[in-house]
Order: structure tokens, then C-alpha cells, then sequence
């Protein structure tokens, strides 16, 4: 069935007006000034935590275009991230650190000499991702869809069983070292405001609108011509391209990368992530991907030994993951919308929720 | 190769094979009747082994009262976690009910990781269960009869409860027509629960017997085998319960024999399932078994 869906119609009609685009363009100015003066004045630890919240939006905005948006569940995240991770790393290591770290077996022959910079080997990245992912969207497609949660979650294994055993490619179990740190604020948020600008125009456009109809009603939306088969498999694709640029991002930050550091845990925080924010929507996306980022850092402090009003308390290791499952499932029974919904943010929204709550302020 | 090293290599790789069908039967049933994969059901791997260790172990009870206390709490938890989690939801768009599994499978994990530690624990085997047999050249472990014994025996009573009894009747019924069955009077919730005591309580058995063949109780030891299990189910055909035990012997005999025939690929070991899932969904996605079901 097709029912008038309030938030579908709603999408449809949006406008962009002239007013909404200036104050789009002005926010992300204060934002790159805020970056600024970030970058010259906080410690790094709170600017590595400002870049992991970057990588974390690209990530769960990628993430939820083909989980909300697509409504496919994916839970490849960590597999496409190892990708992107080992094919930036892999390009922009030069010979001579090639040479000294695969002690096992050497590099295969013509990736042992070439090195790209920094920039191409993120896009070569993403495409080597997207590649993967159209090959795995081809198969799992042709069935129902929720065989691709089955295969996408054997194929973040098996991409730590290939990692493991490719020695002449990944170095095996031993990994990447001496990456150059070139991820920074610039990198990490550049990235991350393309990729919302990118997934938004998407999601706005007639792929977007197809993507939606499809979700709401395969049938419905092949009987209108869309092709159902090509339009998922796009979604994927996309999705996948952004997510193994930002596996570059991170490779490129944390500097050593190995195959047991892609676990199923960053598809779970991920997944968490787009849950809370309320699948189908970017804004909730972005804002949940800050909280959860932040959230997971502040809430260390169950894992460590502390002292809490006279009382000793040991830190249990693995708190933070039972209340992230806990929390998971209650925001499913409970509160499915998450914080967004499907809604959006709009320039518009918030200047009436301004007219609300302050009539004096004329807008 | 010879001969007896082919027979042995069977032997191991039938053994491997049953523990994937009991594991596989759990997923087929749920699946067919809610269309859901229960990624929760690795796990009761897990809860099940360790619940037979702290029996035999801790509170010093007799071995077969503890394997039957295990499978019959394991079975509860099933039912509990059906109650809990999944049937609120059960009228929501399916991707949420995959979600609300993720979360209940790492919330088992988790707690495990935090109430018990990660450190492997080995698991005490009753001597009945060791030794093994000697039959000419190949080397027979008591286990692997014994698992290959209790594996057909339970495969035999799980078929003929589908099949003959009214609880089963329905539970066919249900993975058809989930409405009509409704309107005949039959409690839909009662036979939901029902599945999912049956499919845990052999889950519970795969696990009690696969923790005695690999004797390491850690709290992920269930995600792995729950992944394979499930590729044995759509490989049987999903939803077939006989299809399910053939597609767990056919996983682990090309687990077994694949590494025996080549050794270099044994790194390869846990990539074998992933790509049999590949290959079945692009020639014959309804599985050995399947039927095309309605959708």
C-alpha cells in the first residue's frame, strides 16, 4: 500500500530558496572558523576527538543512506572501512617503508613501487570500495533483501580472514606501520561536509525519491518504473564510496592499521548511531554520530577504576558496550523514531521554531 | 591421499557438519515462521556452554544433570528473548527487528565478556564422551559418534514434531499464512514461543556437544558458528528443517575436506562459508530443498 506518507510528500516539495542557501554557505564559514580556531588552540586530544567525530559523520551519513534512506540492511561498514583503510594505506606508503615492513613475504611487484599522494589514494579508496560493494549488491539483490545483513556481516569476517592471509598485499596479522598522520581537521571535516552535501542532493533528488519508494513499497515502485534491482544496488554503491574514503581518513590517522582492527564494533557503534539519530534521516545522523562519538569517550570512565563518593569502584571493561546494546533495543521498542524521525532539518524549521518561542525576534 | 586419511578427514568433517545442522535447524525455523534472522541464536551457543560448565564445574552437579538443566534454561532464555524483544515489534518493518537482534546478540556477548571474563575457559568432558574407536586404519572419536548418535536422534524427533504434532501443524501453518491462521483460533504467540524453545533448546545441544569438541568457552565463540549456521540453512533451503541438517553436513565436510585436499588454504577455513552463500544465491537461491515460497 501506498498511503499519503506525511514525511514522503514533504520531501518532495522541498525548496531550496535563495535565503536557505546564504545561511547554509554562512554556517559552514563559522564552522571552518571554528575549525581554525580549533586547530590552533585545543589540545590534540580534543581535536583527535573533533576528527573522529568528522570520520563518525561521514560514516553513519554514508551508513544511513543505505539503512534508512535505501531501507537495506547493511552491516558492512567495517568491511568497507578495511577496505578503504588498506587501499589509501597501500598507495601512500612510500617505497622504502614498503620495503622494511613486509618482512614475510615482499610487496607484490607493482604495488611496491607506486605511491600516490594523499588525496588520490583516498579517491582510489573509495572507488576500490564501491567496486566491492556492486559486486556484492549483485548477488544479494537478486533474493530478498535481508540476506545482504547475512552476507555483509560474513563479509566483514572474511575481509579480516583475506587481510590475514594476502601477506604479499596486507603484510597478513603484522599490518601497516609508519602511515604518514595526514589526516587532520581540514581533511576529516573537508571530507565530511562533501559527503553530507553529496548524500543530501541525493536523497533530494529522483534517486533519492526513488530510494524512498522502493523502501516504502518494492512493488509499488517497480509498477511506477523504477528499477528496483539498479536503484539499491546505486544506494550501496554510494554509500560504500564515502565509507572506505573515511577508512582512509582513519588509516591515516591512527597510522598503524591490522586486520583485527575492523571488528563487527564499528558497524555496531555505527548502527547505533543511525538508530538513535532515526533511521532515514541525515540531520539525525549528524547529531546522533556527535553525541555517541563524544558519548563513547566521556563514558570511559565506567571502564576505569574511580572513586565515586567514598564508594572504590573496580571498572569493568565492556560497560559501555552492554549500555550501547541496551540502549539499542530500548530505542527499538520503544522510541523508534530515534531523535529526527524522518524528518529533516530545514532553515525554515528552525526560523519558525525561533518565531515561536521569541515573537519579539522578527525573521 | 590416501584411503584412510579420506575416511578420517570425513569422520571429522561429518562431526563439524552435525553441529552446524543443530545450530542451522534453530535459524530455518524462526526464519520461516517470522521471516527473521534471529542473529541472537549464535549466542545461545554460547549462553548454553557456559551455563553446562558453571553446572559441572561450580555447583559440582552430575553431567547429564547439567547438560538437561542447560537445555532446558537455554530454551527459556528463548522464549524470553522472543517475549522481550521481538514480539513487540513484531508488526514494525522488518529491518527493525533485524536491528533489535543485533542488539540482543551483542547484549549476550557483552554480558558474558563482563559477568564471566573473556578468558577461555576449558570445558570438563565426561568420560563417557572420550576415547575413541579404532576401525582399521581410521581413528573413530567416541564424541564424534556420540554427536552423529544425539544429532539424528534429535533431527528425527524435531521432523516428526513439525510434522505430526498439532503444535507443529500450526507452526507450518503459521510460516504460510500468518492472518488465516489467526482467524482459525490458534495463538499465535503460544506457537512463536514454541519455535523458539525448540530451535534454542537444539542450539543448547549443538553447543553443549561443540564446546566438548573444541573445549574453549569464551563469550564469542558463538558468533562464528552462528554465521555458518546460517549459511547451512539458506543452503538447505530456509525455512526446511531437513534442508537445514543437510546444508550444516555439506558445510562442514567442505570445511573439513577443502583444508584436507589443500593445506595451504587453511587460512581460508572461515572464508569457505561466505563464499557457498555467494554461489547459492546467485544459482539456486531457494537452497537444496527450498520451495519458492509465497511473498
Amino acid at each position: 500500500m501506498l498511503g499519503p506518507n506525511r514525511k514522503f510528500t514533504e520531501g518532495l516539495f522541498k525548496v531550496t530558496t535563495h535565503r536557505d542557501r546564504t545561511l547554509t554557505v554562512f554556517s559552514v564559514i563559522i564552522l571552518l572558523a571554528f575549525l581554525f580556531y580549533a586547530d590552533r588552540n585545543f589540545d590534540s586530544y580534543t581535536v583527535r576527538i573533533l576528527e573522529n567525530i568528522a570520520i563518525f559523520i561521514t560514516l553513519a551519513v554514508s551508513y544511513n543512506l543505505i539503512n534508512g534512506v535505501m531501507g537495506q540492511f547493511s552491516l558492512a561498514p567495517n568491511a568497507f572501512l578495511a577496505i578503504g583503510a588498506y587501499t589509501s594505506a597501500i598507495f601512500t606508503l612510500s617505497q622504502e617503508e614498503k620495503l622494511r615492513s613486509f618482512i614475510i613475504e615482499p610487496m607484490l611487484w607493482p604495488l611496491s613501487v607506486i605511491s600516490f599522494p594523499f588525496a588520490i589514494s583516498l579517491l582510489l579508496a573509495g572507488i576500490a570500495t564501491a567496486l566491492v560493494a556492486v559486486m556484492m549488491a549483485t548477488p544479494v539483490f537478486r533474493v530478498r533483501g535481508d540476506y545482504l545483513a547475512i552476507v555483509t556481516l560474513g563479509f566483514g569476517e572474511v575481509i579480516q580472514v583475506l587481510a590475514n592471509n594476502f601477506l604479499s598485499i596486507t603484510n597478513g596479522s603484522l599490518g601497516l606501520k609508519g602511515l604518514y598522520p595526514y589526516t587532520n581537521l581540514w581533511w576529516a571535516w573537508g571530507v565530511c561536509i562533501f559527503t553530507i552535501f553529496c548524500t543530501v542532493r541525493l536523497i533530494n533528488s529522483s534517486y533519492g525519491r526513488a530510494m524512498k519508494a522502493v523502501r516504502e513499497d518494492e512493488i509499488a515502485a517497480e509498477a511506477m518504473g523504477i528499477n528496483a534491482l539498479r536503484i539499491k544496488t546505486f544506494a550501496f554503491a554510494f554509500s560504500a564510496f564515502f565509507q572506505g574514503v573515511a577508512g582512509g581518513l582513519l588509516a591515516h590517522l591512527i597510522t598503524t592499521i591490522s586486520p583485527s582492527l575492523f571488528t563487527f564494533m564499528f558497524t555496531f557503534n555505527l548502527l547505533i548511531i543511525v538508530v538513535i539519530g532515526g533511521l532515514g534521516s541525515t540531520t539525525g545522523s549528524v547529531i546522533a554520530a556527535v553525541l555517541i562519538t563524544w558519548g563513547n569517550e566521556a563514558l570511559r570512565v565506567f571502564e576505569e577504576p574511580s572513586n565515586f563518593f567514598g564508594f572504590q569502584y573496580e571498572g569493568i571493561p565492556g560497560m559501555r558496550m552492554i549500555l550501547f546494546s541496551v540502549i539499542l533495543i530500548l530505542v527499538m521498542l520503544f522510541a523508534r523514531t530515534g531523535i529526527m524521525g524522518r524528518s529533516e532539518f530545514t532553515w525554515e524549521g528552525l526560523l519558525q521554531w525561533f518565531r515561536r518561542k521569541i515573537p519579539a525576534l522578527k525573521v | 591421499m590416501d584411503y584412510s586419511f579420506a575416511l578420517q578427514q570425513l569422520v571429522y568433517g561429518l562431526t563439524l557438519g552435525c553441529l552446524y545442522g543443530l545450530l542451522a535447524i534453530g535459524y530455518t525455523m524462526v526464519y520461516g515462521v517470522l521471516r527473521l534472522i534471529n542473529f541472537a541464536h549464535g549466542d545461545l551457543l554460547m549462553v548454553s556452554a557456559y551455563m553446562a560448565f558453571f553446572g559441572i564445574a561450580i555447583f559440582g552437579l552430575p553431567w547429564p544433570v547439567s547438560f538437561i538443566g542447560s537445555v532446558l534454561l537455554t530454551a527459556l532464555l528463548g522464549i524470553l528473548i522472543d517475549r522481550g524483544a521481538y514480539k513487540p515489534i513484531r508488526k514494525s518493518p522488518r529491518i527493525n527487528a533485524l536491528i533489535t537482534a543485533i542488539g540482543v546478540s551483542f547484549l549476550l556477548e557483552n554480558l558474558g565478556l563482563v559477568l564471566i571474563g573473556g578468558r577461555p575457559k576449558s570445558f570438563p568432558m565426561p568420560s563417557l564422551f572420550s576415547g575413541s574407536i579404532v576401525v582399521g586404519t581410521i581413528n573413530i572419536p567416541a564424541l564424534s559418534i556420540w554427536i552423529f548418535i544425539i544429532t539424528s536422534v534429535l533431527l528425527v524427533l524435531c521432523v516428526l514434531v513439525v510434522k505430526k504434532t498439532r503444535i507443529g501443524i500450526a507452526m507450518r501453518a503459521l510460516s504460510r499464512d500468518m492472518e488465516t491462521v489467526m482467524l482459525m483460533g490458534i495463538d499465535k504467540d503460544r506457537v512463536i514461543s514454541f519455535t523458539f524453545a525448540l530451535g534454542s533448546s537444539l542450539a543448547a545441544a549443538g553447543g553443549i556437544m561443540w564446546c566438548m569438541k573444541y573445549p574453549a568457552v569464551e563469550p564469542f565463540m558463538g558468533v562464528i558458528p552462528g554465521l555458518k549456521a546460517f549459511v547451512a540453512a539458506v543452503l538447505g533451503g530456509i525455512g526446511n528443517i531437513t534442508g537445514a541438517a543437510l546444508g550444516g553436513l555439506i558445510l562442514g565436510l567442505a570445511e573439513v575436506l577443502i583444508v584436507a585436499v589443500e593445506p595451504d588454504w587453511s587460512g581460508y577455513r572461515d572464508a569457505i562459508a561466505f563464499f557457498l552463500m555467494i554461489i547459492i544465491l546467485l544459482t539456486r537461491p531457494t537452497g537444496i530443498l527450498g520451495e519458492r515460497l509465497p511473498d
